[in-house]
């Protein structure tokens, strides 16, 4: 494929299809409303369902229908939107229906600044619903990262049966770069999970497998399913049972902390003798990532850290990390979100600090340089 | 008799709709609040009881003469 | 005696159902499935039945097809998504007043629009019967309610004006009382390509009779008897003589229109991808 001027929202709509995503529900917002734009107009082509739908709430209703009838899914929006979604979030993660959900992230609460990017909605993607439940949440930081984050979205809800959050921010959602996308040949795409008993051998549809995740049949293949919000047992039907109701919440959460190795993907870059690190994600990563590179040419011995995978959290990387750095910075778009899962991790093992900027602007590199310098005189270094 | 009674006294809640849409007064409840045939001969196998039953426990056929003999 | 045709679409081992001593919910879903039967090419693996919150929407548990319960409000958007997705599949959604005309309202209205290929089906007990009484949208003037112990002063909708205004293309009323009626209006929605929208008053003598002292399961069943007004009778009746409690029921609206999906397939044939 050759290069291709595209911004980061037509690259979700372009990833969604090469994933496979046949059905696409949604509902204009600023700023996600390019990745419906691009569904309506490519999904026809392949033989696929654009449907506008009355609100939000609707959106994720009809995708989920669709899902359920064997349909890789997807929808898009932004924080007011996704507060409206957050009901059939929760169904998803409950009913075990496979679905990604863009949140091109904006200024809230509320309307807030709708033109204006923002990292502020890190901990509604993580729990945006009520009860108990997990989550798969990535953030891209590049056009082309938008499109391959995209693909593996919609690889890990069908793979774990599970709502997947692509958080993306108004910065990389309207970013345009010169990209050139995967072949064909070269994606690799998880295929929806499929019975391996017919019901004459006693098929349940919420048995699960060795991975914990269940092989739910698709409607419409004569294995009599049925579906519920309810807590339900391996038959799908509900259940009042203490034991059944605290074996399903236990395996809600196992199926992805199990696999947590497996989803979580950080990327660093200068941190082989790195004494602090700067910590960041999406497009705020992008300002960090030259932050350091500045601070690199200074002489300052600084690292760079990018969560690809905000939820579940990279504890584990986080971790070790805080033992080899005397200090980590957290940029990130917002009054304070993620640093909190940093502090947590790093567990008193080194210095965490915060970088925050809420001001509907897109950080500058010399301000995360300042908080460079800052934790440098704080922990000694250089 | 020209009617046959299948009662599923298991879905019978005792609601008492056949008893009062049955037009020939055949059925009660017993002290149980169950459905009761209490005038198996009256009944005409009209099926107003069937019909309306929201339980599905009330179940009659028409029988020919002939067949019980 | 021969066990009835119709159980095979009921899933045994949930029988006997939740719903109270003389509901009228088993009436209607007994005329759901009894419609069902009657319908050649309609069978339990291409059937897909549809629900929303309440006590309306436990029957889908009880039917055994590919059945989803879904979420308060939201069955006709789930609905939507199945049909389009496999417009292949036969979808009957089962709705309560509460389900429908409040917290889906929205989704209600915006599926007759577009002329969906579905059967909805609503059970109208005029109350929120499993929260145990609350005020619906369809709880009658100066009806009592736990939410207006002092009778309801909401007027109520009449969803089946609500339906043929915002487009749907079948629309009829029936009652637990004229359950052969109600079979066969069911049978001819089903038939009907588009958005179908069939109100079944059914009694809830737990939650709305007591409260409002009309009398036990029968003497609901009595009051539909001697209040509805066969559709044909209804236009005929002087305004004068429309009074009470009485009110009409049979097919009010019947149009042909396109549906959703054969509109979306001219959409693909436009764009290129009508064969893949």
């Amino acid at each position: 494929m050759s290069a291709k001027l595209m911004q980061g929202n037509e690259a979700v709509a372009e990833g969604a299809l090469a994933a496979g995503v046949r059905f696409f529900g949604g509902y204009p917002i600023t700023p996600s409303t390019e990745i419906a734009e691009g569904m309506a107009k490519l999904l026809p082509k392949v033989g696929g369902t654009f449907i506008q739908m009355e609100d939000e709430i609707a959106s994720m209703g009809v995708v989920l229908g669709a899902s359920l009838a064997g349909k890789k899914v997807l929808t898009a929006s932004s924080g007011p939107g996704i507060s409206l979604k957050q009901e059939l979030i929760g169904y998803a993660a409950a009913a075990e229906i496979p679905v990604v959900i863009v949140n091109v992230q904006r200024v809230g609460p509320s309307t807030g600044q709708p033109t204006a990017p923002s990292q502020g909605d890190v901990m509604q993607a993580r729990w945006g619903t009520h009860g108990d439940h997990s989550i798969i949440a990535l953030s891209p930081w590049s056009v082309r990262e938008s499109f391959e984050l995209t693909i593996k979205a919609i690889n890990y809800a069908e793979k774990f049966r599970t709502p997947v959050i692509l958080l993306m921010d108004e910065i990389v959602g309207h970013l345009r770069e010169n990209v050139e996308l995967p072949a064909e040949n070269e994606i690799e795409i998880y295929p929806r999970r499929t019975p391996k008993k017919s019901r004459a051998e006693g098929y349940e549809p919420y048995t699960p497998d060795e991975d914990l995740v269940p092989n739910v049949a698709n409607f419409g293949e004569g294995y009599h399913v049925h579906v519920t919000g309810l807590i339900h047992d391996e038959t799908g039907f509900p259940s009042g049972s203490p034991k059944i109701t605290a074996e399903f919440i236990k395996r809600m959460h196992e199926k992805i902390s199990r696999a947590a190795d497996e989803i979580i993907e950080v990327e660093t870059d200068f941190m082989d003798d790195a004494e602090i690190a700067v910590v960041s994600f999406g497009g705020t990563a992008r300002t960090a990532y030259e932050a350091v590179r500045n601070s690199r040419a200074k002489g300052l011995k600084v690292g760079f850290v990018r969560l690809v995978t905000i939820w579940p959290f990279a504890d584990k990387i986080i971790a070790e990390l805080a033992k080899k750095v005397k200090g980590l910075i957290v940029a990130e778009l917002n009054y304070g979100q993620i640093v909190g899962e940093v502090q947590r991790a790093a567990n008193g093992n080194c210095a965490v600090k915060l970088c925050a900027k809420y001001d509907m602007t897109i950080f500058e590199p010399e301000e995360i340089e300042s908080a460079i310098d800052e934790l440098i005189s704080e922990v000694g270094g250089k | 008799m020209k009617s046959e009674f299948n009662l599923k006294l298991d879905r019978c809640k005792g609601c008492g709709i056949c008893v009062a849409f049955c037009p020939k007064q055949v059925l009660e409840l017993d002290t149980l609040g169950k459905i009761f045939v209490a005038h198996p001969e009256k009944c005409i196998a009209c099926g107003q009881c069937e019909l309306r039953c929201p339980d599905y426990a009330i179940f009659v056929d028409k029988v020919k003469e002939e067949a019980k003999k | 005696m021969t066990e009835r045709s119709y159980e095979k679409f009921f899933r045994q081992n949930r029988l006997p159902h939740l719903w109270c001593p003389g509901c009228g919910n088993g009436i209607a879903m007994k005329a759901i499935v009894q419609a069902i039967e009657k319908k050649s090419g309609w069978t339990q693996d291409n059937t897909i039945i549809v629900s929303g919150i309440g006590c309306s929407s436990r029957a889908s548990g009880y039917m055994d097809f590919d059945t989803l319960h879904t979420a308060h409000g939201r069955a006709i958007p789930f609905a939507t998504g199945i049909k389009l997705a496999k417009p292949e599949l036969n979808v009957v959604v089962i709705t309560g007043d509460g389900d429908c005309t409040a917290i889906g309202g929205n989704h209600f209205i915006h599926g007759c629009r577009r002329n969906i290929d579905l059967t909805v089906i609503l059970f109208n007990n005029n109350i929120y019967g499993m929260t145990g009484g609350q005020a619906s949208p369809m709880t009658p003037l100066g009806k009592k309610a736990t939410t207006a112990p002092y009778g309801s002063i909401d007027r109520p909708f009449d969803a089946c004006k609500l339906a043929e205004a915002a487009g749907a293309t079948y629309v009829a009323r029936s009652t637990a009382f004229h359950v052969q009626h109600l079979t066969k209006i069911i049978e001819d929605a089903l038939d009907n390509k588009g958005f179908s929208f069939i109100e079944a008053l059914v009694q809830c003598p737990t939650a709305y009779g007591r409260r409002n002292k009309i009398g036990e399961p029968a003497k609901m069943m009595a009051w539909m008897r001697d209040n509805a007004v066969m559709k044909n009778a209804w236009d005929k009746l002087p305004d004068e003589k429309k009074i009470g409690e009485k009110f009409p029921i049979g097919l009010f609206y019947k149009a042909e229109t396109e549906t959703y999906d054969e509109a979306y397939h001219h959409v693909m044939e436009i764009a290129g991808g009508a064969s893949k």
